[in-house]
């Protein structure tokens, strides 16, 4: 079997358990409304004020959702010893590594999806003028999330207090890629498209997410295999 | 030897330490910051220490991935307690100086930030160690996020520079820097001497780490019998 297919069996597998039981998701998406719901007791949801800080409030809610789901990533493969025979299984440890990623990928953009009109609703936010920018913000920021998150569910699945540890160890990881999709997302929800101004928090992003993909996959046989 | 070595290096590193303290009281005072500007000669070296250390870490990381060999994950957590320690007094020395001169104990400032974020990265270092009880897993799944931490923090201070500094720049061995000669030399007494004072404190920690390892292996060779 080839890397690639490898891969895709591995993330099948993944969405399809998940949306069998769609425990994982609905409890993200349910998260990801009530602290929107929570953030308007917090700052006056009409203010403008608020809209300029929106690209944060926005991927805080992303960021804790997908902590939801990231956790449950590897954990689910503890029941029956799943997890040892997917890797003494004759698949490669970076390839189950990126099948994971690619279904934590698949999952937390839906629920970034979702998310994402009804805070334009509740925010009055116009979140479509540069629609297409925002989905490129989007997909690269969430795939910074994702890669990391991805190694650290691994890293955390036999801890007791996973559940803690996991957000507690990314978020600082993720920083630079949380900062920068924070700015990006202000921009475009308030009207500033992407330019040579603000292209270096673009690049940023970028850069985060080459850099932490090659390092998660020369290090994942480590974490998986040991 | 070795241990009677470590100790010669510590009480040299507390004698200079002890001599630098003396003779930077009796420097001149600042013509803008007055007394408090002093607070540089300790609060840089830390900074820089903690970064040596944080690259001992690395190593120390590396080399136990390549070989699995102990005495690297040993030294990665030695080396890197005292790293988090220095850079505490870091974060307090420069705490000191900002209400004085800021007339805050904080700003979001690039530095503070990254120095901050560096702090809370290797603190997850140490939590994470503590909660994995298996010695294998734990050396290696804590080498592993070293790694990762080691990696983060340049794309941290580069991601938090994108906004505005406040930070004064640096004022030694640069061209621009209105610091006296003689000043940088006592800088770079003091830096020695914290270096010292860091390494002398790894290598006790090592000890204890090696220590702590020979006793779990008795122990569990106890559980056997």
């Amino acid at each position: 079997m080839g890397f690639f297919r490898q891969v895709l069996v591995v993330a099948a597998k993944d969405l399809r358990a998940e949306f069998r039981t769609k425990e994982a998701i609905n409890a993200s998406l349910a998260f990801a409304l009530v602290i929107l719901v929570l953030f308007s007791f917090a700052f006056d949801p009409l203010e403008e004020t608020t809209r300029a800080i929106s690209g944060g409030l926005l991927w805080i809610v992303f960021a804790f959702a997908g902590a939801l789901l990231l956790n449950r990533s590897f954990t689910r493969e503890l029941a029956n010893d799943c997890l040892d025979a997917l890797v003494a299984a004759p698949v490669s440890a970076a390839g189950l590594f990126l099948g994971k990623a690619l279904a934590n990928y698949v999952l937390i953009f839906g629920v970034e999806l979702v998310a994402l009109p009804v805070f334009g609703v509740f925010y009055n936010v116009h979140w479509t003028q540069f629609f297409w920018q925002l989905m490129l913000v989007l997909l690269l920021g969430n795939w910074g999330v994702t890669i990391i998150g991805t190694v650290f569910s691994a890293l955390t699945v036999n801890l007791r207090l996973r559940e803690v540890m996991l957000p507690m160890l990314i978020y600082p990881m993720l920083l630079p890629a949380l900062a920068a999709a924070m700015q990006l997302t202000g921009y475009l929800v308030t009207g500033t498209p992407i330019t040579k101004e603000n292209i270096s928090w673009l690049q940023m992003l970028a850069g985060f997410d080459v850099m932490f993909t090659a390092v998660s996959l020369v290090l994942i046989e480590h974490v998986l295999v040991g | 030897m070795k241990e009677k070595l470590a100790y010669l290096m510590g009480a040299i590193a507390i004698a200079l330490f002890a001599r630098n303290i003396y003779v930077i009281s009796g420097l001149p005072q600042e013509v803008n910051q007055g007394a408090i500007f002093k607070i540089i000669f300790f609060h840089a070296p830390m900074a820089i220490t903690a970064m040596y250390c944080s690259c001992v870490a690395l190593f120390g990381s590396v080399m136990f991935l390549i070989t699995k060999n102990f005495k690297y994950d040993a030294l990665a957590v030695a080396v890197t307690e005292v790293g988090l320690g220095f850079l505490l007094a870091n974060l307090v020395t420069g705490s000191i100086w900002a209400r004085v001169i800021w007339g805050v104990w904080w700003a979001w400032d690039v530095r503070l930030t990254s120095a901050l974020v560096c702090w809370l990265l290797y603190a997850g270092y140490l939590m994470l160690r503590r909660a994995i009880e298996e010695p294998t897993q734990r050396a290696t799944f804590a080498a592993v996020f070293s790694i990762f931490a080691f990696l983060d923090v340049p794309l941290v201070y580069f991601s938090i520079r994108l906004f505005r500094t406040q930070h004064p720049g640096p004022v030694f061995f640069s061209s621009e820097g209105s610091f006296p000669k003689d000043w940088s030399a006592i800088f770079a007494l003091n830096m020695l001497a914290l270096t010292l004072l860091a390494a002398v404190m790894t290598i006790v920690r090592l000890g204890q780490e090696n220590a702590q390892r020979e006793i779990d292996s008795l122990r569990r060779t106890a559980h056997a019998i």
